[in-house]
């Protein structure tokens, strides 16, 4: 019990890490995997290629792997010198946007083709069509998947922990090989990640709400 | 219904510059099947042609290839003197010019019967919001569902969504109208109000191409019929020639069909 009272500064800044990596990889793959859908559904054949390679790579490859390369592979090539939290946001944002992308790919298929024939047919390009007819009306589908892709990120985010970057992850293992109560500091480092996870539910909840009164 | 065709320049081979869409030895395939062949046809200014056939004979493929909704094999088509271009840029410019009125209506279904009208015109036309908000009104009330503007189009009934489906293309002044089947999907006591409003677009000169099963709108507003039976044109002429004395016995014995029951 007092092992969450003795070491509240380190168990906050774990927290705050494992916010703010969320934060910003979520972002990323969010962008990211909008973008790539978009390319995965594109009239031009290169860009539908790049799409399904980069889903296919990304999706396939453990997540570890690319913690991996992320950390000793890209700092040798581009990006010297970056902070673990950036290289961390870079993996998990990239790794979590392949899945992104599948879920918003599949909600375009929900939308009737006639939408985007009308939108074609009254002068729109691709990219208008995409982005005024298909993707809202895609986006009440997708909130369901894009919950669960992001609660899936929160946890996966614990490997950033193991490279460096402190987060909840890292403290239960700190605080672990200090010998304290292994049962207590896996309920409060537990108890951190469900606060997010159950905000994400919960933020999704509401929004799917709100989007099921607009139609 | 005499005055529809006094108004058109009916009869005659047309100057070649009032050639609006021309369709040269069109072929079209859907894997073994040949849905289009050979298909020639030209439409000239301020025509209405109206297209029947039984179905699966490729008239609605035929409306859908003109603004490249469909793609072609073979064969050329062209639009007020130009080519259909490759998917782009520059498609979608022609497409603004195309309008098309789908069976399915087909409005934007996130937006309201205003924005519906409104959208092509801010967004592919560039024009200001309070400028095609005002055009898109008084579209609405020419078709009739002025009232509604503010309602999203699940709302409406099927007569006023094609109404407002016309409004939404008549909003880019298009050269061109295709109505691809508009009143199949309608309810029979909501057809005339839509066969109402493309008389009047009729006779206001626009020029159309339709698919459609209603031989009473073919027999009082086209200029010409253009018969189609697997995937060719088997026969053009003038409505009365075309449902008093047919030439083809295809033609006949579909006429004898739909016109005696």
């Amino acid at each position: 019990m007092n092992v969450l009272l003795d070491y509240l500064p380190e168990f906050r800044a774990g927290f705050l890490g494992t916010l703010e990596i969320t934060a910003s990889s979520g972002l990323l793959a969010l962008v990211l995997g909008v973008l790539i859908a978009g390319f995965r559904v594109s009239p031009i054949p290169p860009l539908r290629a790049f799409g399904t390679a980069w889903v296919t790579v990304l999706r396939n490859t453990p997540l570890t792997l690319l913690f991996l390369v992320a950390f000793f592979v890209v700092p040798q090539i581009l990006f010297q010198g970056a902070s673990p939290f950036v290289l961390a946001t870079l993996a998990l944002g990239f790794y979590t946007s392949s899945f992104v992308c599948e879920a918003v790919r599949s909600g375009i298929n929900t939308v009737p083709l006639g939408q985007a024939e009308a939108a074609r047919s009254i002068g729109m390009t691709f990219a208008q069509t995409l982005r005024l007819i298909v993707l809202p009306q895609a986006t009440r589908t997708v909130l369901a998947p894009l919950s669960s892709i992001l609660i899936a990120l929160t946890k996966n985010s614990a490997i950033a922990g193991a490279f460096s970057f402190p987060e909840l992850f890292s403290v239960s293992k700190l605080l672990n090989d200090k010998g304290y109560t292994v049962a207590w500091i896996f309920l409060w480092t537990a108890l951190g990640y469900l606060v997010i996870t159950f905000s994400i539910s919960g933020l999704f909840r509401l929004l799917e709400r709100r989007m099921g009164v607009a139609r | 219904m005499s005055e529809v065709s006094v108004t058109k320049n009916a009869g005659g081979p047309a100057p070649a510059a009032d050639r609006l869409v021309v369709l040269d030895n069109v072929n079209k395939h859907f894997g073994a099947l040949h849905v289009l062949q050979d298909i020639d046809l030209t439409i000239n200014r301020g025509e209405v042609v109206v297209v029947i056939g039984p179905s699966g004979s490729g008239k609605s493929t035929l409306c859908r290839t003109i603004n490249r909704l469909e793609t072609i094999d073979s064969g050329s088509i062209t639009i007020d003197g130009k080519p259909l271009p490759q998917e782009g840029r520059e498609l979608a410019r022609l497409r603004a010019d195309v309008g098309m009125v789908f069976q399915s209506f087909n409005l934007f279904a996130h937006k309201t019967v205003l924005e519906n009208v409104m959208l092509g015109q801010t967004k592919v036309r560039r024009t200001d919001k309070a400028a095609a908000a005002n055009k898109a009104r008084a579209l609405l009330d020419r078709v009739g569902v002025g009232t509604q503007a503010d309602k999203y189009p699940a709302q409406l009934s099927g007569g006023q969504q094609q109404r407002v489906a016309i409004a939404r293309a008549l909003a880019m002044d298009p050269k061109v109208m295709l109505f691809d089947e508009p009143t199949s999907a309608l309810d029979p006591e909501m057809i005339n109000e839509v066969l109402d409003v493309m008389q009047q677009l009729a006779r206001d000169g626009m020029t159309m191409i339709v698919v459609t099963h209603e031989m009473g709108f073919a027999r009082s507003a086209a200029n010409r019929v253009v018969f189609m039976a697997d995937g060719r044109i088997v026969e053009e002429a003038e409505p009365n020639q075309f449902f008093n004395n047919p030439r083809s016995e295809r033609a006949r014995d579909f006429l004898s069909k739909i016109l005696h029951h």
